[in-house]
């Protein structure tokens, strides 16, 4: 029996062996073809020391769809983006407004017309002048509805805008007319004018945004694809893309041609496409990625016990909200929905299942954003937790929708552990504090919004990333015109409040308008908040200068390595 | 051979085109869009986008333009991304595919052979036991735990191997070994069953009484004969691991085109999911077509042209 092992060992390994050997041939061949990719990745490592050029090594998540500004559709976009151009202005940490392109800029009084004054000697990375003619040429592009741009309405502020991107207007001369109208006018090399439909308090953060980036528009006009391939594409950030390797990394180096170059201090941005959050921690781990976002949630949770050094939490301007059906019984009753939503304890979700230090939420704009006097909007909890009052607004409302007890009911999320985790709680919260049964459904994303759509669910989770920093992203998605409401719930006041914010120049008008608005909302409760996001991120001790705006991804471009 | 390869051919395309139908419905009936996402989408975006997608058209306008594009061996744009089309996404993502794919087949069903043969030969003794206890856990782990266990000890813990990415050979190895080992166990224990059959055929017995080398009668009367379940179901096994696996491929990041399909559906891509399903379809027959070939090389008692 001995020998028979012994003969199995011997050719089991005598078979490896074979294998092994085919399985180096065949990796030469790659090791050819992909020559100089990856090669950077795996030396990484070993040049450690100083004198060598400053690498830093982050995971894009997933390839992105489009690197033209005009076609970018989310994150997986806008990250690497953000790091190849630059807008009229920036937003850097706190959120403050800095000059970028434009020089200065002067608002007429009313608030409605913006005049850029472009600085002087600015370029494109292939050494062309951006002028003033290339902004109006991509947010115009952007516009054209042919182009078929999924964020073109976050030009919708500009005069005309709307109309001609939603126009189905065939004849090139009649489509060409409404072009004209769009108020957005290079009058001549150095001064853009922008006329907006109402005076747009943060319109200074959105000319910052990635859909108002310029386009070089000779190098568009001349080779429309020039965004696919790096050896075409031509930026006018900080970086400049060398390489873009469909679904394995893009590699962007520092663009000479940048205005404010000398702050650059990094040579390079490698991004990796991993799709894996938890293998991305793994080449975290491994030293192959010098920052991990996102971050799987229990692995969030072990570096805040530890109180690991190279864990930020920085603030997200977001909230976590369940949206209640209200053209459905018994949701249409108020007191039903407050019941519901004073029943369940925030503090002990965010301590024990979402531990990533999110803030517990009692109003629907969240945490970050601030008034006419620069103090935190956020002012005020619109309601609180209290069980035995819950008890008893639950027992009137289904009094007064002539029911003797709760119906069941289904709590709706789309298919991920972390949602599924937090239905799991808040049914058990339900269940003890209000002796109501609920269950839960899964369903696919796609089928999710779909639902929600059709007003086909009873309650569904959702969560809201705002667009900038101003209470207004928040407010005018609940709106009786919105397609994002999909509660059911209509307001005339509540429309009529946001209008008031959306029209008024004065600041003070501007906020009290949507608190008016948001306290309204809160006594409705067409939603019920949860919690208001955080955006928890690993980096390296060794990484210095990265941060995270409320709204966006972490910023690299004022990053530092110092081994 | 020549009307049996043409008979082949039309039967190839008279499936091909029902595989697109039938997709071509399925995925339009399924709720959602290529557009849906959790924010804002005003209606007149929403109507750009679908008409620059000629989603706008009537459905058999639509399928009409896709089998004529096909026609022309243009599987059509992504629509989440617009600088690869789905012609891209095979081109760029099939090779590396293929080769993970190869390299996992290889280790899978040779070790699964030897595995399977020496529990044969050992019946009911140890090596019979230690590879279908082998067997049963490449069974029943499933390639994710596998995988992230590779990862993590190998990888990280270890530093032997790069944690994930595609590029060296290096990088292939653990991929190649965590999809690997389903093929194997299954071919172990296929490979076992078949050779204890064969074993006790009297055409072996004939063989040993004759005082054949017993390596001889192994190799040349028995694996020969017992190999040809493995060679039946090769076609299957191969065509899903050339075509890539969406897990293995997800948790190591490698570039290849196992996520097409998945993904495609998760984002309602409409030409991407029929696209992944035409070439994943095509690759099947024509594997299935070069196994019935093999049969004949290996068992010339079925003939290709026999049932004429």
């Amino acid at each position: 029996m001995k020998k028979s092992i012994s003969v199995l060992l011997s050719l089991s390994l005598a078979g490896l062996l074979a294998l092994t050997g085919c399985s180096g041939d065949t990796g030469s061949n790659t090791a050819q073809n992909n020559n100089g990719g990856q090669t950077a990745t795996n030396g990484g490592s070993t040049d450690s020391s100083s004198s060598g050029p400053k690498i830093l090594r982050v995971n894009n998540s997933s390839e992105p769809g489009s690197l033209h500004p005009a076609k970018a559709q989310g994150t997986h976009e806008s990250w690497p983006l953000r790091h190849l151009f630059v807008g009229l202005t920036e937003v850097v940490e706190g959120n403050k407004i800095e000059p970028a392109m434009a020089e200065k800029w002067d608002i007429s009084p009313d608030g409605k017309t913006y005049t850029f004054h472009l600085r002087d000697g600015i370029k494109w990375s292939n050494g062309d002048p951006v002028t003033a003619a290339d902004f109006e040429f991509a947010w115009k592009y952007a516009l054209n509805p042919n182009t078929a741009s999924d964020y073109a309405y976050q030009l919708y502020y500009i005069e005309g805008a709307e109309a001609y991107n939603t126009s189905k207007e065939k004849d090139p001369a009649k489509l060409k007319a409404l072009e004209d109208k769009v108020g957005v006018k290079a009058l001549d090399d150095k001064t853009l004018q922008v006329k907006l439909t109402n005076p747009t308090a943060y319109f200074l953060e959105l000319a910052g945004f990635y859909t108002y980036f310029p386009v070089n528009k000779k190098v568009q006009e001349q080779n429309p694809n020039w965004a696919n391939d790096a050896s075409t594409f031509v930026s006018n950030g900080p970086f400049k893309l060398t390489e873009w390797k469909h679904k394995e990394g893009l590699k962007m180096v520092k663009n000479e041609n940048y205005f404010d170059k000398d702050k650059i201090k990094i040579d390079e941005i490698d991004w990796a496409m991993i799709e894996d959050e938890n293998t991305a921690w793994q080449m975290y781990r491994s030293g192959d990625l010098d920052l991990a976002y996102p971050l799987p949630t229990d692995v969030i949770g072990q570096l805040k016990s530890s109180n690991s050094p190279e864990l930020h939490i920085d603030p997200e301007y977001a909230t976590y909200f369940y949206r209640f059906n209200t053209t459905k019984k018994p949701f249409n009753n108020v007191k039903v929905r407050k019941a519901l939503a004073m029943a369940i304890d925030r503090q002990a979700i965010v301590d024990n299942v979402t531990q990533a230090g999110q803030k517990p939420a009692y109003g629907l704009v969240a945490l970050g954003s601030v008034d006419e006097n620069g103090n935190e909007f956020h002012q005020t909890d619109y309601f609180k937790e209290d069980v035995a009052q819950a008890k008893q607004l639950l027992a009137e409302g289904l009094k007064e929708e002539g029911l003797t007890s709760m119906p069941k009911f289904k709590i709706l999320y789309n298919t991920l552990d972390a949602h599924k985790k937090i239905a799991e709680a808040i049914q058990s919260m339900w269940r003890d504090n209000l002796g109501i049964e609920c269950e839960l459904e899964n369903a696919e994303f796609q089928v999710k919004i779909d639902r929600e759509h059709k007003l086909d669910y009873d309650i569904s989770r959702a969560g809201w990333i705002g667009d900038f920093m101003d209470p207004m992203t928040f407010m005018d998605m609940f709106t009786s015109l919105s397609t994002q409401n999909d509660t059911g719930w209509k307001n005339k006041e509540y429309d009529a409040l946001v209008e008031k914010a959306k029209q008024s120049n004065d600041q003070k008008v501007r906020m009290q308008a949507m608190r008016d608005a948001e306290k309204l909302f809160m006594d409705e409760m067409p939603v019920m908040p949860i919690y208001f996001y955080t955006k928890p991120y690993a980096v390296k001790p060794y990484v210095k200068g990265v941060y995270a705006l409320a709204t966006e991804y972490p910023t690299l471009k004022y990053a530092d390595i110092q081994k | 051979m020549l009307r049996f390869t043409l008979k082949r051919l039309g039967w190839a395309l008279l499936t091909l085109w029902m595989v697109i139908t039938l997709t071509f419905v399925l995925m339009h009936s399924i709720p959602g869009n290529p557009f849906a996402k959790e924010g804002k989408m005003p209606p007149g975006v929403f109507e750009n986008l679908m008409r620059y997608y000629h989603l706008d058209e009537p459905l058999y306008v639509q399928y009409g333009l896709y089998l004529k594009s096909l026609l022309q061996f243009d599987f059509g744009p992504s629509i989440k991304s617009s600088t690869l089309t789905v012609n891209d996404y095979i081109r760029e993502g099939f090779p590396v595919s293929l080769h993970l794919g190869l390299q996992a087949l290889i280790i899978g069903v040779t070790l699964g052979i030897i595995f399977g043969v020496f529990a044969a030969l050992y019946h009911n003794r140890y090596p019979d036991y230690l590879s279908m206890v082998l067997a049963i856990i490449g069974l029943s782990v499933p390639n994710f735990i596998l995988a992230t266990v590779f990862i993590n000890y190998v990888a990280v813990e270890w530093g032997l191997l790069p944690p994930a990415q595609w590029g060296t050979w290096k990088h292939t190895i653990l991929p190649s070994l965590a999809l690997a080992a389903m093929p194997m166990a299954f071919t172990a224990r296929l490979m076992r069953s078949s050779m204890l059959e064969v074993l006790s055929q009297d055409y072996v017995k004939t063989a040993k009484a004759k005082g054949i080398a017993k390596s001889m009668v192994i190799l040349k009367h028995t694996i020969r004969n017992a190999i040809l379940p493995i060679v039946t179901v090769l076609g299957v096994i191969a065509t899903n691991l050339v075509t890539g696996s969406f897990v293995i491929e997800h948790i190591f990041g490698i570039p290849g085109m196992g996520e097409m399909f998945v993904k495609g559906i998760f984002n309602r891509d409409y030409p991407v999911i029929l696209g992944s399903t035409v070439f994943y379809s095509a690759v099947l027959i024509f594997l299935t077509f070069v196994i019935d070939v093999l049969y004949t090389w290996i068992d010339p008692r079925i003939k290709v042209t026999g049932g004429e």
